[in-house]
């Protein structure tokens, strides 16, 4: 799996859980919640689908890890081989 | 609405939900029902926190991001325009806040950057917060508003639509409201509040969500510091590992073993409404009555305390649910005239059937003739020549449908914000944790859930 493979994956949760904002042009580098509207909510439905749609555990004290795509795919690539090892 | 609310969440992420509801009819103190063939909203006068689309970070879009629904399917048309009617004087306001400041202005031209500082406040305040600590929304308001009339004025509709407590309100739930309701606004749906239910039944069915209607709970067994398992009225015994609440705090507490059947009395809400319902064969347009709600007041000072008489007419709320923007020549087919005041529980359910009877006769009559005195003068008998059809609702009648212990519509003076009980898988929500209003509701069923069971499964 390569970064924009799990960038991706994040973005298209989020085109789900917030289907009003434009994700045309997210900055992989900027945080997420500099360049588009979500709060504490729709990082938790983040998480959340994330366990549903891979079965991916995220800690409520790994939430700091998904700030960004870049950060996203950095964590969460690792836990994508795991779960699917 | 808020156990609705808070199934849908579960359901969407793999949760097996059963709510349980007592009543033939889903939808809780907004509910609705049919008398004559004719619909009725039960508490709906409109839908506070309406932006319009495309509006970002507001509860409004919160919850349709939460619920996954798409806006478009609530169907919410926004008001004409409401006012707050004082002696002497009146504010209109409309959704756009500005309308507002400029009646300030002009009444109370000394207040005005008063006003504008305090909503700069009230913008930087966080509603979803739960572990803020209560403080008196007077105190804290009256060092911005220093002008005694305006400062009643603004807290009469805040008070209204969604305060438990008699006089003041915690300044949280100020803040919550005076965003709800004058920086965002009212809306309505065309078929009223039956459009919203019917949308959070289906999506919730549609994600495996079960309900079991006419079936209450009886009694909530303990162990150990948890709610163990469910007693219901059918004599049925389930178990659950989590178990939401939206009937009350103090009728949850009532409900577990552990716990005196008399407990928590000194938290029992003391605020109960009646309402009166006229049905008109024409738009109130026609009458002149174009106003979508007006909150008036004819007293000195507006008092929010049960009333010592059966109800307290000098201030209250009319409600004209065909004055929203329907669109496309859309217009409800009857007139409707919704007038509410303070009632005192204790007086209404000390009557014998047939005074019961005698004093909703009566108070009908001087509760649409008081509600007149704040809406462009008609010829005489023109009220009872437009009316076809009446009814009418008492705090009676609240306690019988809601459970509310008192008729309490707004619930327990106390809050429990972030809906713990003395158990520890036993959660609140809905209006005994503190969001109140149709919105509100369903932020609290959606809040609770999220905090309590998905964070930390």
């Amino acid at each position: 799996m390569t970064n924009e493979d799990a960038q991706r994956l994040v973005l298209e949760i989020i085109a789900e859980i917030a289907p009003d904002e434009d994700l045309s042009d997210v900055k992989p580098e900027i945080n997420l919640r500099d360049q588009l509207d979500l709060d504490s909510m729709d990082f938790l439905d983040i998480v959340m689908e994330l366990r549903k749609k891979y079965n991916i555990e995220v800690p409520e004290e790994d939430y700091p890890h998904l700030a960004s795509l870049d950060s996203c795919s950095k964590y969460l690539i690792p836990k994508f081989k795991s779960v699917s090892a | 609405m808020s156990g609705l609310a808070a199934g849908i969440r579960l359901a969407l992420f793999g949760h097996k939900v059963l709510i349980l509801e007592r009543h033939n009819a889903p939808g809780g103190l907004n509910s609705f029902y049919s008398f004559d063939g004719r619909k009725f909203d039960v508490g709906l006068h409109a839908v506070t926190n309406y932006v319009e689309k495309g509006v970002k970070g507001t509860p409004l879009g919160k919850l349709f991001r939460q619920l996954r629904i798409r806006r478009e399917d609530f169907g919410l048309c926004p008001q004409m325009g409401s006012r707050v009617s004082f002696p002497g004087i009146d504010l209109r306001f409309t959704n756009d806040v500005a309308v507002l400041q400029s009646e300030i202005e002009r009444e109370f031209p000394r207040q005005i950057d008063n006003f504008r500082q305090l909503v700069r406040e009230i913008e930087t305040h966080d509603p979803f917060r739960l572990d803020d600590i209560e403080t008196s929304a007077r105190e804290t308001v009256a060092r911005f508003i220093t002008d005694p009339l305006l400062l009643d004025m603004l807290f009469c509709p805040l008070m209204y639509y969604g305060s438990a407590r008699e006089m003041d309100m915690d300044f949280g739930q100020f803040a919550i409201m005076f965003k709800s309701i004058y920086l965002e606004g009212f809306a309505r749906p065309f078929d009223g509040v039956r459009r919203i239910i019917r949308v959070l039944l289906a999506r919730y069915r549609d994600l495996g969500g079960e309900r079991k209607m006419k079936c209450g709970v009886r009694k909530i067994h303990t162990s150990n510091g948890r709610a163990h398992e469910l007693l219901l009225d059918d004599g049925q015994t389930i178990t659950a590992d989590h178990v939401l609440s939206s009937i009350g705090r103090v009728e949850t507490e009532r409900l577990c073993d552990d716990l005196p059947p008399e407990s928590g009395k000194a938290n029992i809400g003391r605020l109960s409404f009646i309402e009166t319902i006229n049905i008109f064969d024409r738009q109130p347009a026609e009458l002149g009555w174009e106003d979508t709600i007006i909150f008036f007041n004819d007293h000195e000072r507006f008092i929010y305390a049960r009333p010592e008489d059966l109800v307290d007419p000098r201030s209250g709320v009319i409600c004209f649910p065909n004055n929203y923007q329907y669109g496309s020549g859309q217009t409800l087919a009857e007139g409707v005239f919704r007038v509410t005041c303070m009632a005192d529980f204790d007086g209404w359910s000390a009557l014998h059937e047939t005074e019961y009877r005698a004093a909703k006769k009566i108070w009908h009559e001087k509760l649409a003739h008081k509600a007149m005195e704040f809406l462009k003068p008609v010829p005489p008998k023109t009220l009872d020549d437009c009316t076809i059809y009446r009814d009418m609702f008492t705090p009676r009648t609240i306690k019988k449908y809601t459970g509310h212990l008192g008729g309490a519509v707004y619930g327990a003076s106390e809050k429990v914000k972030n809906g713990h009980t003395h158990l520890q898988n036993l959660y609140l929500c809905g209006t005994d944790q503190g969001f109140l209003g149709i919105i509100g509701a369903m932020l609290s069923g959606i809040s609770m859930a999220n905090y309590h069971i998905l964070r930390k499964t």
